[in-house]
């Protein structure tokens, strides 16, 4: 799978009320909520991103709730990708599940200014940044969640294990 | 080797007997819980299993808590799901408004977690029941999902922060200011992935309400669970509400840690996180004198009986001052019930404040207390993001129901001392 598009620069320790405020949970729909992603911290945000674009981001992304409508919302507003130093746990599990396609590359989140075309290869990890000419390798992931990946996300490979199980 | 107690219970449930951080294990669940919020998004995706039924129906707990009693159509909507979903599969623990409380201090409250268990909940202060020697994580919806239908989840065993706190607490200091000060020390990501074990002479002299407040705020340091090892009052607590066996487990004198910090209780003042990052911690003779809006005293961080005990200490024969604000919201029915019977309620009312159901309610923005573009407001919960209570331009100072109350008196931040 090839993500390519326009990155968008985030601090750290985003958390996830600033992804998706509480006072838009009232729904789980993920056109809805992607009309209010990163609403708090640029109000126009949603109207900007287009498909593909990634988000580049520092420390601790997606810390706080546990809300999947996180993800959700940010997969919906049509974001391919999330590079960051680090990310929270529970945002981190809940992207896999979701199959919105994560990275952690210190370097990339480093390096990748606002508005650089960005191109990524998820199965070799490899980050490549067209406007600047420069490519950047990322952590890959642990053979376990790999499974799930490719069973295309975690509920297909729930069906696969009770099927194993009966 | 030695194992830590979070290592331990790892352990127990993936049927190993030796587990070490870094390593995937497959853990059986004693227990899978959902909110209103949570909860309709889980079901949706357990619906696309092929024999959607869960694993085990008294092992499921679905609490509709914070949009409740509904704070609109979408939201009834959502505890309506929920209400569906325990019907259909026959769920003995769903908590009907009436009989619920804030998912965190009901759970515990009525037995369904107990030393030695494994719990993953969809809310993020699962961790929550670390402090009955259980290991217990916030996972997302779809993890919730899996967990219903398979009784099992994969984690990776995290490594372990010990915190050693020595010495006694001053007056008016709090498991709410031992753990923001903590998390002031290691900032929000300090213990990311990782768990957090608290001990020393200040944590065993905590009441379990105390120890609950201390590990609910693990996640607000990144970490995946909080724990503290069972003793007398943790067994005494669970004695009453136990309906099955449970495992006491501790570390090992040679268990390994990541870090081990010593902090000396009797140096700690109450403590206010200024907003929007509750590592943004000041000692509250650095913090008197912001004026406030409002006050909330509630949420699964302070919403037990000795956190309203205090503050009818602090509020007895006192008046709210005036164009502040005072909610406070009793965790759980059994909660409210045992606050009027002590009277508590009462000096509430008679200070000015207004007491709601349980409800999460303006901890995470919901209702019954959103704050005004500008607004200032000092709440005893757990999170002071930008926004969390409501305008993008409100700030929220986090601290205990003691400074809490004593700031509702006068008006702007203010030490309980300067009340009482
Ligand atoms: S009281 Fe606040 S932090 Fe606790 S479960 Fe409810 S919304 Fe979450």
């Amino acid at each position: 799978m090839n993500l390519k598009g326009k990155a968008w620069k985030f601090g750290n320790d985003i958390d996830t009320d600033v992804i998706i405020p509480a006072r838009y949970l009232n729904t789980s729909d993920p056109a809805e909520l992607a009309k209010h992603c990163m609403e708090d911290i640029d109000a126009n945000f949603s109207r900007k991103v287009e498909k593909g674009d990634l988000i580049i981001a520092g420390d601790n992304f997606g810390c706080g709730s546990s809300r999947e409508h996180a993800p959700i919302s940010i997969k919906a507003a049509g974001v391919s990708c999330i590079i960051a130093k680090s990310f929270a746990r529970i945002f981190f599990r809940n992207a896999i599940n979701i199959g919105l396609p994560i990275l952690i590359c210190p370097e990339a989140a480093e390096k990748i200014a606002e508005g650089d075309q960005v191109e990524v290869d998820l199965a070799a990890g490899s980050i490549k940044n067209l406007t600047k000419n420069e490519v950047y390798q990322a952590q890959p992931f642990p053979p376990f969640m790999q499974e799930i990946i490719s069973a295309g996300g975690l509920i297909p490979y729930v069906d696969q294990k009770r099927r194993e199980k009966s | 080797m030695g194992m830590t107690i979070t290592e331990k219970i790892l352990a127990d449930h993936a049927g190993e007997k030796f587990v070490e951080p870094g390593q995937f294990v497959n853990v059986k669940l004693d227990l899978v819980l959902a909110n209103d919020i949570t909860g309709p998004v889980a079901i949706k995706e357990f619906k696309k299993l092929n024999t959607p039924q869960v694993f085990n129906r008294e092992k499921i707990a679905l609490v509709p808590d914070h949009f409740t009693p509904n704070k609109d159509i979408q939201s009834a909507q959502q505890a309506k799901e929920l209400r569906e979903f325990a019907k259909e599969q026959e769920l003995t623990n769903y908590f009907e408004v009436g009989e619920m409380g804030i998912e965190h201090a009901l759970l515990p409250e009525k037995g369904l977690v107990l030393p030695g268990d494994l719990v993953i909940g969809a809310d993020s202060h699962t961790c929550t029941y670390g402090a009955l020697g259980a290991f217990s994580t916030g996972v997302g919806s779809t993890d919730l999902a899996a967990g219903m239908a398979l009784g099992e989840t994969w984690l990776m065993v995290p490594e372990s922060i010990k915190f050693v706190f020595k010495g006694k607490l001053k007056p008016w200091v709090s498991g709410k200011d031992l753990i923001l000060y903590t998390i002031g020390q290691i900032g929000v990501d300090g213990a990311l992935y990782k768990a957090m074990e608290f001990t020393g002479e200040a944590i065993e002299e905590l009441s379990m309400d105390g120890r609950f407040t201390m590990t609910n705020m693990a996640i607000e340091a990144g970490a995946k669970n909080g724990i503290i090892a069972p003793d007398e009052k943790t067994i005494a607590y669970v004695r009453e509400r136990a309906k099955r066996p449970y495992k006491v487990f501790s570390s090992d004198p040679d268990a390994k840690y990541a870090q081990i910090f010593e902090f000396d209780a009797s140096d700690i003042e109450p403590q206010v996180a200024f907003p929007h990052s509750p590592a943004n911690t000041k000692p509250i003779s650095e913090a008197a004198g912001i004026p406030i809006d409002q006050a909330v005293i509630g949420s699964c961080t302070n919403g037990r009986i000795e956190d309203l005990r205090i503050t009818a200490q602090i509020l007895k024969g006192k008046k709210v001052s005036p164009y502040t604000r005072l909610i406070i919201i009793p965790g759980t029915q059994e909660i409210y019930r045992q606050a009027v019977k002590e009277g508590l309620v009462e000096i509430f009312l008679d200070a000015g404040a207004v007491v709601s159901t349980p409800t999460c309610g303006p901890c995470l923005g919901g209702h019954m207390g959103i704050l005004a573009e500008g607004e200032k407001c000092i709440a005893t919960t757990n999170r002071n993001f930008r926004g969390r209570m409501g305008h993008v331009t409100s700030e929220i100072y986090l601290a205990s129901p003691a400074v809490a109350a004593a700031s509702a008196v006068k008006g702007r931040i203010a030490a309980p001392e300067e009340v009482r």
